[in-house]
């Protein structure tokens, strides 16, 4: 899949003082699924809106196969949009409702019939044709709500935080069945959230934003091996700050601690290293203590004292049952893989596991 | 529990005083001279004239509060444009102005020594003890009933269901008629019901612009008082049964259509509560 589907070139847009958008310009293939992952008031939506039809930008280009499409309304566009709450028509049934872009272009009877059929079995809601939107659940609701948008038989199709008002085990079972229906019908899909899980497991390529500008795109490993800035990492997932400093390779929190050796030139840094990073090793002379232990299903996460400092663990429960581990055990911590960020956000380098007295390298596996 | 029935009492007792005794009355007065006598009453040419001015002025100022409500609500519920809050405030102006001073508002505007009232005299435009006037003033009293019900209604919803339809290729024309209009379907009718009540039970506004000429400038609820005054009591209650069936009429009609769409109607009230 070569080309691209959408191009957007340099789009601003601000409603009064704020600045919602500012100069994004964005590549999407054709068939691919793409997540515009960020935090809420980063623009994404706003993006989404722009790309619809639904709203205008204030300067920039949007075209759709080199098309220009900021000339041409929402109904011109051939996008497919389902709404974060869905807005389906309240007063028409499920049938009607995906029936209603059918009707508005006075497609014939029969061939209606036939489509709609047609589409309610795609999202498995045949039985439930005759009911109000009122009346269906959430995933429900989602599934009618998509199947409207597919009726136009879009080029593009736009959701907005497709998931964001289901519980969780809904969730899951929709976004497998999204990705499935992505793989068979193959229709360029942008998609909104800001859960950085769903965006990378459901997406081939991720858009992170932040405050109306985009951070870093890329497929999720690009992404999760090697974030763009402080604050990509910071929300992909938690992270422990350590202030610090390199002297000679060596990387030393300030509060007085070994980190690991790095590359970087001497100076200081923020030292950033996620909790399944660390590990522990039962010593009872440990300069450590485990202040706190938090199981959570397979995952427990421990709150380490030292050095009056406090950092946090992160590995499988099985290993705290294994090492018996228990809230005031003293213990060695075991640094791996971080990132070394300047005082400007940016990375700056790398951080590992220093060489233990055989000379090998420890290297510490995720355990997770 | 016996406080119970005795609030459940009490309220039947009050529905029973103040709306079922009076009803009982009306009826019973204006039937109290046999069927001959009722019929006559209301076969009087003045008494049809009554009625006639009666609907005429419902259905010309039922109307225009009806597309009023919905352009009002339509913008409201839409844009944000300067003014809007006045426009909201505004719009229950007439609730809180007593008819009597509206009547009046309108003779100093359109009255012979009014602001417009050379102009219109000059023009020979007559609207003060006419027909016009009437109908004006009943527009000014009905004013907020559609507009009331049907904006806190548009506002609640929302303007995503219509974005949805252009998305999907609706027209402007095709979102209005087949989103926008249905959804407010329900509020629009409970709003020309209590309009078109309104409307035809109108009295002190109407009263102080009509002039009260029997047979040409009287609605039914002018005729009940002149009647009544004039000791024609059996004819003015005759009228008087007349607006009542009307209201009855009014609520027959509300139940059966809530009856014939609750399929509908139960989904959304179910959806308002969750």
């Amino acid at each position: 899949m070569t080309g691209t589907a959408i191009e957007i070139s340099n789009l601003h847009r601000s409603f009064g003082p704020h600045h919602v958008l500012r100069d994004v310009s964005l590549a999407v293939r054709p068939g691919e699924l793409l997540a515009l992952l960020g935090p809420s008031g980063s623009g994404k939506t706003t993006l989404l809106r722009l790309i619809a039809g639904l709203d205008t930008p204030d300067a920039g280009e949007i075209a759709f196969d080199r098309d220009d499409a900021l000339g041409r309304a929402p109904k011109e566009r051939g996008v497919g949009f389902v709404f974060q709450h869905y807005a389906l028509f309240r007063h028409m049934s499920v049938f009607e409702n995906i029936a209603f872009a059918l009707r508005v272009r006075r497609t014939p009877k029969t061939l209606v019939h036939e489509r709609v059929t047609e589409l309610l079995r795609l999202i498995q809601l045949e039985t439930l044709a005759a009911r109000y939107p009122a009346q269906l659940s959430g995933g429900q609701r989602q599934r009618v709500a998509l199947a409207r948008a597919l009726a136009i038989q879009p080029r593009v199709l736009l959701l907005d935080e497709p998931f964001g008002a289901l519980d969780a085990v809904v969730r899951r079972d929709l976004r497998r069945w999204l990705r499935q229906l992505h793989e068979e019908m193959a229709i360029t899909t942008l998609f909104v959230t800001h859960d950085q899980e769903e965006a990378f497991e459901l997406a081939d390529r991720v858009v992170i934003m932040n405050a109306g500008r985009i951070c870093q795109e890329g497929t999720p490993i690009e992404i999760y091996g090697a974030p763009a800035d402080f604050f990509v990492h910071e929300f992909l997932g938690e992270s422990n700050r350590l202030p610090g400093g390199v002297k000679a390779g060596r990387v030393t929190a300030d509060a007085g601690f070994l980190l690991g050796n790095a590359t970087a030139a001497d100076g200081s840094y923020q030292a950033v290293i996620r909790p399944n990073h660390i590990d522990v090793r039962p010593n009872a002379q440990g300069a450590w203590t485990i202040a706190r232990i938090a199981a959570s299903g397979a995952r427990a996460r421990l709150t380490l004292h030292g050095f009056g400092a406090s950092i946090e663990a992160e590995f499988t429960a099985d290993r705290v049952i294994d090492l018996a581990l228990a809230t005031g055990s003293k213990v060695d911590v075991v640094f791996g893989n971080g990132v070394l960020f300047g005082a400007d956000g940016t990375p700056k380098g790398r951080f590992g596991p220093p060489l233990d007295e055989a000379g090998s390298k420890l290297r510490l596996v995720d355990r997770s | 529990m016996a406080g119970r029935f005795l609030l459940i009492g009490l309220a039947l007792g009050f529905l029973a005083l103040f709306l079922a005794m009076p009803l009982v009355v009306v009826f019973s007065e204006a039937l109290s001279l046999g069927l001959s006598h009722y019929a006559a009453s209301i076969m009087d040419p003045n008494v049809g004239a009554a009625i006639w001015l009666t609907l005429l002025i419902a259905a010309i100022s039922v109307p225009a509060n009806l597309v009023f409500g919905v352009i009002a609500s339509w913008c409201i519920a839409r844009f944000e444009f300067a003014g809007r809050n006045l426009l909201i405030t505004l719009i229950d102006l007439p609730f809180s102005i007593s008819p009597v001073v509206a009547g009046l508002l309108e003779v100093l505007l359109f009255g012979l020594n009014g602001l417009f009232g050379s102009w219109l005299s000059a023009n020979n435009i007559q609207i003060i003890f006419a027909v016009p006037g009437m109908i004006l003033a009943t527009m000014f009293v009905t004013f907020p009933f559609v507009a009331r019900e049907v904006i806190p209604l548009a506002q609640e919803q929302g303007n995503d269901e219509e974005e949805a339809a252009a998305t999907l290729g609706a027209s402007g024309l095709q979102i209005f008629w087949r989103v926008s209009l249905p959804k407010i379907r329900w509020g629009l009718l409970y709003g020309v019901l209590l309009c078109n009540a309104r409307a035809m039970g109108e009295f002190g506004a109407v009263s102080v612009v009509s002039g009260k000429i029997f047979g040409q400038t009287d609605t039914m609820s002018l005729a009940v008082e002149s009647l009544y005054g004039s000791y024609e009591i059996q004819a003015a209650f005759a009228v008087a049964s007349l607006l009542a069936l009307l209201a009855i009429v009014t609520l027959v009609l509300k139940a059966a259509l809530e009856w014939r769409h609750r399929d509908e109607l139960n989904a959304v009230r179910r959806k308002r509560t969750a």
